[in-house]
């Protein structure tokens, strides 16, 4: 006669797994590294011979100083009008003789692209606000996030972000390279 | 006959609880492998500006962290912005061999693609963070990464 074996109650199990599961939840963070991925231009080398200069009309000068109050090419603009000021100057859409030039380049995938040559100059004082200094940021890599997704939907149909061919990524970074300088940090005062 | 005989229990049968513990361990499980608990003690404030124009950092083990923003314990260290370094505070001049020693950690072959995470808190003033990139520059630590958080950027606090 077979014995009848005593069952283990499992049904504090449940109550055990809960426990350790809002342990878990409470003390650890869901921590994502997300930001704003930036190149810092290599250390000047002091024998180097100096770069050829720019020339003005290529140059957009976005300077913060520490009110963080925003100058946009000598005018004092509002942060909200930043990135479609940008997108003109980047874009020089009536080829205005004060905006910057564009250079015909052959890309691959894309063919013949109007490069434009204009790069943004991004100056900031000592004082200025972090915070400020991102937003700037964020506008300016708006712009021209903008203009990579407008051309890449006119040549691939798709949304920048949307590309997953790295080829295809490459060719529009060269098309609408990410031209932002920061100039030697200097003190610009009020 | 006997094998059709109506159950002659009532009341609602039991709910058979045995699989729940499973769920539940692998809900457990999920968790455990997706958060990382947070290897350094923040003595700085870091708060995260925000920002729309965001990227993800693919490789964490490639990245090291640079936080800077105002102590926690005012009383003691004041309230001036403060670099913080794994888990201590740390001077511009501490950041070259820091980076060396991130470094020297890495392989080979993944040192091109280290990037330096700065989670800076957002009322800092950009003097300090200037001093920092300068110095990162000096070390060749080139790509940087500004952290942020994802979201709009409130207006009203700015121009």
């Amino acid at each position: 006669m077979a014995r009848m074996r005593p069952e283990i109650n499992a049904g504090s199990m449940a109550d055990i797994a809960f426990l350790l599961l809002i342990f878990f939840l409470v003390t650890t963070t869901m921590d994502v590294d997300i930001g704003i991925t930036r190149m810092l231009p290599p250390p000047i080398d002091p024998n180097a011979p100096p770069p050829p200069p720019v020339r003005e009309r290529n140059v957009f000068v976005v300077l913060v100083d520490r009110h963080d109050r925003l100058m946009v090419e000598g005018q004092i603009t509002s942060i909200d009008r930043l990135q479609t000021i940008t997108k003109e100057f980047l874009l020089n859409p009536h080829d205005d003789p004060s905006m910057p030039e564009k250079r015909i380049d052959t890309i691959p995938h894309l063919g013949k692209m109007e490069v434009s040559r204009g790069i943004i100059s991004l100056q900031n004082d000592r004082g200025t606000s972090y915070e400020m200094y991102i937003s700037v940021q964020n506008e300016l890599a708006a712009a021209i996030m903008d203009i990579r997704d407008d051309v890449s939907k006119e040549h691939f149909g798709l949304e920048f972000s949307e590309l997953r061919d790295q080829e295809l990524i490459d060719a529009i970074r060269s098309a609408v390279p990410m031209a932002i300088s920061e100039a030697e940090p200097k003190d610009i005062g009020d | 006959m006997a094998r059709f005989k109506k159950d002659t229990k009532s009341g609602t049968p039991k709910i058979n609880t045995a699989s729940l513990p499973d769920i539940i361990f692998m809900l457990l499980f999920f968790f455990m492998v997706t958060t990382t608990l947070r290897e350094t003690q923040l003595f700085v404030r870091t708060q995260l500006p925000f920002a729309t124009e965001v990227q993800t950092l693919e490789r964490k083990s490639l990245v090291s962290h640079i936080y800077i923003g105002p102590p926690f314990q005012t009383r003691i260290f004041g309230t001036e912005p403060r670099i913080q370094l794994q888990d201590q505070f740390a001077t511009v001049d501490d950041i070259a061999s820091f980076i060396s020693a991130e470094r020297e950690a890495r392989a080979e072959a993944e040192r091109p693609l280290m990037t330096t995470s700065l989670k800076v808190d957002r009322e800092t003033t950009m003097g300090i963070v200037t001093d920092v990139k300068q110095e990162l520059r000096q070390v060749n630590a080139l790509r940087i990464n500004y952290s942020t958080a994802r979201g709009e950027i409130p207006r009203e606090g700015l121009r």
